[in-house]
């Protein structure tokens, strides 16, 4: 175990900003290509619809 | 005029492997592996990040700084290789001319591109505390950004291109082309001096870093492969339905749907 407590795990040994910056736009990142996924699939869903 | 088209053959196992290469055959395959693929994903991730943040122990010159890695390498490696993926449907693609190879080709790029961006982030966010800058124009940066401008500039050249078998040529010369940037990537800490600095994990030596942080690192890398793949899967079946419009198995699997 490395952390002492929350606090100490969210603190990062003083790279708070660099750790979690890195993990949190990567986290952004793949939910904002799953959405982008989900919208493209539905919209091919409905225009193959309007087609058939 | 009717005449049956010759239909190409690769047996293996006993299956017909072209099969899957006709989009009504491979859209609903994909549709199968797509949970697979994304829930060993979403299990290797959290394997990966208790191993990365509970498991492997402080890193005694870099401190907690270097917990940046189990992104930073998966992507990096993830970035590299979904653009050898890319490069080698492209090349089925011309070759064969197969459809849904060059559509395969297309549904890596944006992928690719999100795991060559967070490489270049992660980069330059583990770059200021350890080396005191973000970006330095070092020789794996500088391949690495022209990456990022490969995968972008693929994207963009299909796009901006109606007919979609000239697209589709078009952009696998590129992709083709660019193939030739992986191993300057990959190489560029041997042949050039880096302030990158050389692999820590390769085939031929052994790690030069703690097992539980190796652990941590491979199964990262593992939940990439599998997001990628799902990911993938579930862009090349919007790019099939878009394609294939108005095709008959289509309005029957749009009926079956509603």
């Amino acid at each position: 175990m490395n952390w002492g407590s929350w606090s100490g795990f969210w603190n990062m040994g003083g790279y708070a900003f660099y750790v979690w910056g890195s993990y949190g736009l990567t986290l952004i990142l793949i939910m904002f290509e799953i959405l982008f996924l989900r919208a493209r699939h539905r919209s091919a869903m409905r225009q193959s619809h309007t087609t058939s | 005029m009717n005449h049956p088209v010759p239909q190409p053959a690769l047996w293996f196992g006993g299956i017909n492997w072209f099969r899957y290469a006709a989009p009504q055959t491979f859209y609903p395959l994909a549709g199968t592996l797509i949970p697979w693929f994304g829930w060993a994903a979403v299990i290797f991730c959290a394997a990966g990040l208790y191993t990365g943040f509970f498991v492997a122990p402080t890193d005694h010159q870099q401190g907690e700084s270097y917990r940046i890695i189990f992104i930073h390498v998966a992507a990096a490696w993830m970035s590299m290789f979904i653009y050898l993926v890319m490069a080698f449907w492209s090349a089925v693609g011309l070759t064969f001319n197969t459809r849904l190879s060059h559509m395969m080709a297309s549904a890596l790029a944006p992928t690719g591109a999100l795991f060559t961006f967070i490489a270049l982030w992660t980069g330059a966010l583990w770059g200021k505390p350890t080396w005191g800058t973000w970006w330095a124009w070092d020789a794996r940066m500088t391949s690495e950004l022209i990456l990022l401008f490969l995968y972008f500039g693929f994207i963009g050249l299909q796009a901006g291109i109606d007919d979609s078998r000239r697209a589709d040529r078009a952009g696998a010369v590129l992709a083709l082309v660019g193939v030739i940037n992986i191993p300057i990537i990959y190489f560029s800490v041997k042949w050039w001096n880096t302030l990158h600095q050389g692999a820590s994990v390769s085939l031929t030596k052994a790690p030069t870093m703690a097992t539980t942080m190796l652990t941590g690192m491979l199964l990262m890398a593992l939940a990439a492969w599998f997001y990628s793949i799902a990911a993938s899967l579930y862009r090349v079946r919007s790019i099939i339905l878009e394609r294939e419009r108005g095709a008959e198995w289509i309005r029957q699997h749009i009926g079956e749907q509603s």
